[in-house]
């Protein structure tokens, strides 16, 4: 019973999502089952279509980046959040969690007063300040919690042996880290890669993200290109998690001499 | 003969004389809070010597060794080393060796690098380090493991490891904290021998902080038993065990029996007294008592010799308690009896394993030499 009711789940979760990926390779304009043939079609036309193009590119550049600069900033907050003792460290470490609880138009309009207030046009960098804020609790979290398990003793020995703060930190902290920095990176893009909400306050005509454009482009017409452009989103955030998991267990193995 | 140098000023000294006070807490105190875990400690350390903090947890052992450390941050009061005051220098400039209860070995790095870490930062040229690091891994008895990685070594291999990553930078002092309180039973007493033995080829002067009495008595020069952050008597670990200062120490150390009695008056080298039911013994005074005073004899559960009450003739300079078995446990070597006295008081006595060995409900006599009944000042802290 309990069986069943675990597949219909999946089901129900997965069926539209496999129905886009095999909707993309309809050679028809209006997809109905059965499927009559295969086709790349969609996504030959979807590689031709340069507005497309171009939201693809200013994703990968806004996910990059976003991971970088949230990782950039998350790792030395998660070190002395968790490292040391200061006044109001709960309320900050509170404060840099909270956009995850704050809902996401809230955030998108807040930040956009914010900037009608400072008369500043919107801008790229707004909406990088403004991913930046959206995974930042997600870096800090991961890294967090990977950071608590790292035994305070292994930096004491370091230290204790001549290694001076931050070499201590970079000897030991940081490639005990590692995996969680990847971790929270990896989490940081694909949640950058992937927001619509509050993305569409923030993007100009200029630097429309994939997932704004496909809004847009749902907005005129159903598309196949956007079953097409579906699918490859589908393969990109699914595959590369697996990638890096793969990856990171391979250069683990490798490390410790063990396959 | 080998003679060494030291350089203190602009002269070399002939260094004959040990520092006995190679260490030095000059009241020191840490406070955590509004918990005071170390009260106004004064401490000597004498150089190449092992040295126990022995307590029940809570006691303030850790916090001292980790104020030595550099780990902590005394709240008042001076620590010395080798006569240089350290409190304002921090850890990594100490040159200390510490080893962790857990080892902390960098699980990342392979033991080579692990042992080889210290020296990194010592300026020393890479060939030597290489020496080093061989010849620290043959004094603890693990030659060529050193491309391995840490998690390939068991818990006493990995303790060995820290060990070895200690004692290659040469370090002042070398601070255990509970070093062998993660390994099992059996390898534990090898371990003990083991850093009593290199402890004593290398000559380092060694703080060990433990809570198991076993450990601080077999291999220490000297135990500083501690509690709730004070000390309670410091010693050579048989002055303390024979002659503990106080209730606590007593009562820490080994199985002890406490009897309230009372003060009657001298009789040759001992005291007689009188227990609460008027029986009247004789025990060895530790410091003055008038009579009258209020006091406790305090007798180690080793020191009795049982029989059975049929059996029983008075013996010179002998006590003598008579009960009821009431309970026993087997102990390999030895048995545990619990004898109930008239008083209704409960007496612990060892007893080596006999053909026979007493049954629950015996009547036996217990008999003491007075030599082996101490008289202590009641303790008001306690």
């Amino acid at each position: 019973m309990i069986k069943l009711f675990t597949l219909l789940v999946y089901v129900w979760m997965f069926t539209p999502i496999i129905a886009v990926v095999l909707l993309a390779f309809n050679p028809q304009q209006f997809g109905s089952f059965p499927m009559e043939g295969v086709s790349f079609k969609w996504f030959v036309k979807l590689s031709h279509n340069s507005t497309i193009l171009d939201a693809f590119k200013n994703s990968m550049v806004l996910g990059s980046i976003t991971a970088v600069l949230s990782t950039a900033i998350g790792v030395p907050a998660a070190m002395a959040f968790i490292r040391y003792d200061f006044r109001g460290k709960e309320f900050l470490n509170t404060l840099l969690i909270a956009p995850i609880m704050v809902p996401e138009v809230v955030l998108g309009v807040a930040l956009l007063l914010f900037i009608r207030w400072l008369q500043q046009p919107k801008s790229f960098a707004l909406l990088l300040i403004g991913h930046v804020v959206l995974t930042l609790p997600y870096v800090l979290l991961i890294v967090q919690a990977r950071l608590v398990g790292i035994k305070r003793e292994y930096e004491e020995a370091a230290l204790s042996l001549g290694a001076n703060p931050f070499q201590t930190f970079v000897e030991i902290t940081l490639p005990l880290l590692a995996p969680a920095i990847f971790a929270g990176m990896l989490f940081a893009f694909t949640i950058s890669f992937d927001d619509v909400t509050a993305t569409l306050f923030w993007a100009t005509a200029k630097s429309q993200t994939v997932p704004v454009k496909i809004f847009g482009m749902l907005r005129n017409s159903i598309s196949p290109e956007i079953n097409a452009l579906g699918a490859v989103m589908i393969v990109l955030t699914v595959s590369m998690p697996l990638l890096a998991g793969y990856l990171s267990r391979k250069f683990a193995g490798k490390k410790t001499g063990k396959d | 003969m080998d003679v060494l140098y030291r350089k203190v000023g602009e002269k070399m000294v002939l260094k004959q004389e040990k520092n006995p006070a190679f260490v030095k807490f000059k009241g020191i105190e840490k406070r955590f809070g509004k918990i005071l875990a170390v009260k106004k400690m004064d401490l000597e350390i004498p150089e190449g010597s092992l040295v126990t903090l022995l307590g029940p947890s809570g006691c303030g052992k850790t916090t001292l060794l980790r104020m030595l450390a550099g780990l902590e941050e005394p709240t008042s009061g001076d620590i010395y080393i080798n006569g240089k005051r350290v409190n304002d220098t921090p850890i990594h400039k100490r040159n200390l060796g510490i080893i962790f209860q857990n080892y902390a070995l960098f699980p990342h790095k392979t033991i080579f690098e692990n042992v080889a870490f210290g020296l990194k930062y010592r300026n020393v040229p890479k060939s030597a380090i290489k020496d080093k690091v061989e010849k620290a891994l043959e004094t603890v008895r693990l030659p060529g493991v050193g491309n391995r990685m840490p998690s390939q070594l068991s818990g006493g291999q990995q303790q060995r490891i820290a060990l070895a990553r200690a004692i290659v930078i040469e370090p002042d002092v070398l601070l255990m904290d509970e070093p062998l309180s993660a390994l099992d039973e059996n390898l534990r007493e090898d371990m003990r021998r083991e850093i009593d033995n290199l402890q004593q080829e290398l000559g380092v002067t060694t703080i060990f902080v433990t809570h198991d009495q076993r450990e601080a008595l077999s291999m220490s020069d000297k135990v500083v038993v501690m509690k709730d952050g004070f000390v309670q008597q410091e010693g050579e670990p048989e002055e303390v065990y024979n002659n503990s200062a106080n209730h606590f120490v007593a009562d820490f150390l080994g199985h002890s029996n406490f009897l309230n009695c009372t003060v009657a008056e001298k009789s040759d080298q001992f005291l007689r007294v009188t227990l609460e039911d008027d029986t009247a013994l004789f025990a060895v005074p530790s410091g003055e008592f008038k009579s009258n005073d209020k006091a406790e004899i305090v007798i180690r559960a080793q020191k009795f010799k049982l029989g059975y009450q049929a059996d029983y003739v008075e013996e010179q300079d002998m006590n003598a308690f008579f009960g009821k078995i009431v309970d026993r446990s087997y102990m390999g070597g030895e048995v545990s009896y619990f004898v109930e006295l008239k008083s209704k008081q409960v007496l612990h006595a060892i007893n080596f394993v006999k053909r026979t060995p007493y049954r629950r409900g015996d009547e036996v006599f217990m008999k003491v030499a007075y030599a082996n009944c101490r008289l202590l000042k009641i303790d008001e802290k306690r």
